[in-house]
C-alpha cells in the first residue's frame, strides 16, 4: 500500500486539511490539485525549489559557449584577414551569446523542472484510484503515505473523513 | 447563454466584460475546452476549412518544388533588387509571431489576467508562423540541403565557419533559439492541460496519446510550485528574447550603408511594428474561433477591448517611426537618403508607401473609438488591413531602397513572378493547416490558468480577510 487518500471538494477544504495533517505531525504527504495553489507548497514541503540557480548556471555556460565557439572560429580556427582589421571583433559576437544565453537557460528551466519533478514517470501509485483522474478537473486530493512514521490505516483513515473529507481510499502501490 | 453576457457592441459593454462570463466553475471550463479535442466527430466548418488551408499548403509544395528542380532564377528577384518577396514574407511572418509572445511572456510579467485566455493560441500562432517565416531565407538560399553550413557552426570535413560577423548569422541563432524557445515554452504550459485531456479521454488511443505528452503529470504541491517557478522563469527569459529578435532582424537592414535602411530607429520601430501585426492576427483568428467554438465565455469583449487597444498604441509607434523616417530623409542633409524618401513618396512604387500609410497611420485612428473596438465585424476587417499594411511596409522598405540605388544606370524595376505569389499563399495555407490541426488535436485555452481566474480558487489568508 502506498497511502491513504481523501478527496475534497475546494481549495479552501484542501489546504486546511494541509494544515490540520501538518498541525496532527504527519510529515509524509502530498496534496494534488487541479490549479496551482500557492500556500500548498509553503504548508507541506517548506522548502523553495532551487531551480533558479541551475537556470543561473545554464545561461552562463549558453553565454561562455557562444563568445567561445566564435571567438575560437573567428580568431584562432580559420582567421580572415579583412583590410587589416582586428579578428576578436567581441561586439559583433554579443548577438549569438546573448541568443544562447537564453537558449541555454530556458532549455535548462524547462528540463530542470521537468527532471526535479521527476517527469517523465509513467507510473504512479495515485492513479490507482479510480477518483483520481478528476484531479486534474475539479476535485483536490491529500495523500497520507505508508512511509509515514506516524501513518497507521484506521487512525489516519478517521483523521482524514474528520476534515470534512468526500471520500477517502486506499492507494495500492 | 454567452450572449447575454456581454452586451451586443453597446459602448459600454466591453469596457464592463469580465475577463471570464460569470456562472462558471471549474467543471464548465473544463468541459467548455476539452470537448472541442475529445469531440468525436470532426465539425463540417473544420473540415472545410482544413481541406481549404491544405490546399494552399500543397500549393507551397508545388511551388518549393519547382524552386528546387529549376533554382532560384523563377523568383522575381535580380539585380538590382536581390532581396524581395523572401526577405518581406520572412519580416512578415516573424512579425506576426511577436503578438503570441507578447501575450504569453511580457503580459504574464505584468500580471495581466486577460492574457490567461488567448495564451495559448496565441502562441501556437508564433510557432506556425516562425516556421512559416523559417521557409523563404532557406529555400532564398536555392539548396536548403545545403544550407546547414552556411547557417550552423558545425565542424564540417571543409573546415568552413559561418562569418559571425554578419546579421545574417545572429538572425539565424536569434530565430532558432526563438522557435525553439516557444516550442519549450508552449509545450510546458500546456503539459497540465494534457493531464486533464489524458483523464478525461474515452478512447484508448486519445487515452494513450496525450498520456504520453503529458509524461506523467499528477499536480502535486511539489510539481506545481518547480511549475510555476519555472513558468516565470520562461517568461522572464522569453521576454528579452522577443525584444532581440525583430531587433536582429531589423539589423539585416540597420547594419548594411544602404539608404533607409542605415537607421537607429530600426530595432524599437521593427518590435512595434511587430506587436502590431502579431495583435492584428491574433483578433483575425479570435473573432471567427470564438463564434465557432463558442468560446464567447472566456474570449470576452474586454479581450477583444484590450487587443485592439494594444494595435492602437503600436499601430502609433509605427507610424511615428514613418515620420521619423522621412523626417531624417530630410534633415540628414545626404542627398541619396533625401532621394530615397522622395523616391520613396513619388516614385513608382509610390502607391504602395500611401497605402501603408492610409492603413497603419490613417485607419486604425478609428481604434480610438469605442463603437468601432466593440464592432466585431469591423474589427476583423480593420485587422485583415493592418495584415496588409504590414506587409506592404516591408515591400515599401526592401524594394524601393533596392530598386533605385547610388548610380542611375543601375536602377529597375521590380516584378514579383507567379512563383513568388504561390509560396507566400502557400505559406498561409501551411499556416492555417498547422492552425486547424492545432484547433482539433490540443486544448485551445489554457484550463488550468483560467480556472485560477474563479473566486472559489482563493485561499482565504490567516487573518479570515481574503485577498
Amino acid at each position: 500500500m502506498y497511502g491513504v487518500m481523501a478527496e475534497f471538494d475546494s481549495v479552501q477544504a484542501l489546504v486546511d486539511a494541509s494544515k490540520q495533517a501538518v498541525t496532527a505531525g504527519y510529515t509524509v504527504m502530498e496534496a494534488y490539485s487541479p490549479i496551482p495553489i500557492e500556500e500548498l507548497n509553503d504548508i507541506i514541503h517548506k522548502k523553495r525549489t532551487k531551480l533558479s540557480r541551475f537556470v543561473l548556471m545554464g545561461g552562463l555556460s549558453g553565454m561562455a559557449a557562444g563568445f567561445t565557439l566564435q571567438y575560437w572560429a573567428s580568431v584562432i580556427e580559420y582567421p580572415m584577414n579583412i583590410g587589416g582589421r582586428p579578428y576578436a571583433t567581441w561586439p559583433a559576437f554579443v548577438v549569438p551569446s546573448y541568443e544562447l544565453t537564453i537558449l541555454f537557460s530556458a532549455l535548462t528551466a524547462a528540463i530542470g523542472m521537468f527532471a526535479l519533478n521527476g517527469l517523465p514517470q509513467p507510473y504512479h501509485p495515485v492513479f490507482n484510484v479510480e477518483r483520481f483522474s478528476m484531479a486534474s478537473s475539479d476535485k483536490f486530493f491529500l495523500v497520507i503515505e505508508t512511509t509515514d512514521p506516524r501513518f497507521d490505516h484506521g487512525a489516519t483513515t478517521r483523521f482524514l473523513s474528520d476534515q470534512g473529507a468526500k471520500g477517502v481510499y486506499d492507494v495500492a502501490a | 447563454m454567452a450572449n447575454n453576457v456581454h452586451g451586443h457592441g453597446s459602448s459600454s459593454a466591453s469596457l464592463n466584460a469580465p475577463v471570464l462570463a460569470p456562472g462558471h466553475d471549474f467543471e464548465t471550463i473544463t468541459e467548455a475546452v476539452a470537448q472541442i479535442p475529445l469531440a468525436k466527430r470532426t465539425p463540417i466548418g473544420w473540415v472545410l476549412g482544413f481541406m481549404g488551408a491544405f490546399g494552399l499548403f500543397m500549393m507551397l509544395q508545388a511551388a518549393l518544388g519547382k524552386l528546387v528542380m529549376t533554382g532560384v532564377g523563377i523568383w522575381g528577384n535580380n539585380v538590382p533588387v536581390g532581396w524581395a518577396f523572401d526577405i518581406i514574407n520572412f519580416v512578415w511572418w516573424i512579425g506576426i509571431g511577436h503578438a503570441g509572445t507578447l501575450i504569453s511572456a511580457i503580459l504574464l510579467l505584468f500580471k495581466q489576467q486577460w492574457r490567461m485566455s488567448i495564451s495559448r493560441f496565441a502562441e501556437a500562432m508564433t510557432i506556425f508562423a516562425v516556421a512559416c517565416a523559417a521557409i523563404f531565407p532557406l529555400f532564398h538560399t536555392g539548396r536548403p540541403w545545403l544550407a546547414a553550413y552556411w547557417l550552423f557552426p558545425y565542424p564540417n570535413t571543409m573546415g568552413l565557419w559561418p562569418q559571425f560577423r554578419s546579421p545574417l548569422i545572429w538572425d539565424v541563432f536569434a530565430v532558432t533559439t526563438y522557435a525553439t524557445v516557444s516550442i519549450v515554452f508552449w509545450y510546458v504550459g500546456m503539459v497540465p492541460d494534457l493531464a486533464t485531456m489524458r483523464d478525461r479521454a474515452v478512447s484508448m488511443t486519445k487515452k494513450r496519446v496525450y498520456g504520453v505528452l503529458s509524461l506523467g503529470w499528477r499536480g502535486s504541491a511539489r510539481h506545481w510550485h518547480r511549475y510555476e517557478v519555472a513558468s516565470l522563469i520562461l517568461a522572464g527569459l522569453s521576454t528579452p528574447l522577443v525584444l532581440s529578435v525583430h531587433t536582429v532582424v531589423s539589423f539585416d537592414f540597420a547594419v548594411s550603408v544602404l539608404p533607409g535602411w542605415h537607421a537607429t530607429i530600426f530595432p524599437p520601430y521593427f518590435v512595434a511594428g511587430a506587436i502590431y501585426a502579431g495583435f492584428a492576427m491574433v483578433l483575425t483568428l479570435a473573432i471567427p474561433l470564438r463564434v465557432a467554438y463558442k468560446l464567447e465565455d472566456f474570449i470576452t469583449m474586454r479581450h477583444i477591448d484590450n487587443m485592439a487597444k494594444v494595435m492602437l498604441a503600436t499601430g502609433m509607434m509605427v507610424a511615428y517611426g514613418y515620420a521619423m523616417e522621412a523626417f531624417y530623409g530630410w534633415y540628414s542633409s545626404n542627398p541619396y537618403e533625401q532621394f530615397m524618401i522622395w523616391n520613396r513618396m513619388t516614385g513608382p512604387y509610390a502607391w504602395s508607401y500611401w497605402m501603408l500609410i492610409a492603413i497603419n497611420a490613417g485607419m486604425i485612428q478609428f481604434l480610438w473609438f469605442q463603437k468601432v473596438r466593440a464592432n466585431l465585424k469591423l474589427l476583423f476587417v480593420m485587422s485583415l488591413f493592418v495584415s496588409v499594411g504590414m506587409w506592404l511596409e516591408r515591400f515599401v522598405i526592401l524594394v524601393t531602397t533596392l530598386h533605385r540605388d547610388f548610380v542611375p544606370g543601375s536602377w529597375g524595376m521590380y516584378y514579383p513572378t507567379q512563383w513568388d505569389f504561390m509560396t507566400f499563399v502557400g505559406t498561409i495555407g501551411l499556416f492555417l493547416t498547422l492552425f486547424f490541426l492545432f484547433m482539433r488535436f490540443v486544448p485551445m485555452i489554457s484550463m488550468f490558468e483560467v480556472r485560477t481566474l474563479l473566486p472559489q480558487a482563493k485561499v482565504k489568508s490567516e487573518h479570515g480577510h481574503g485577498h
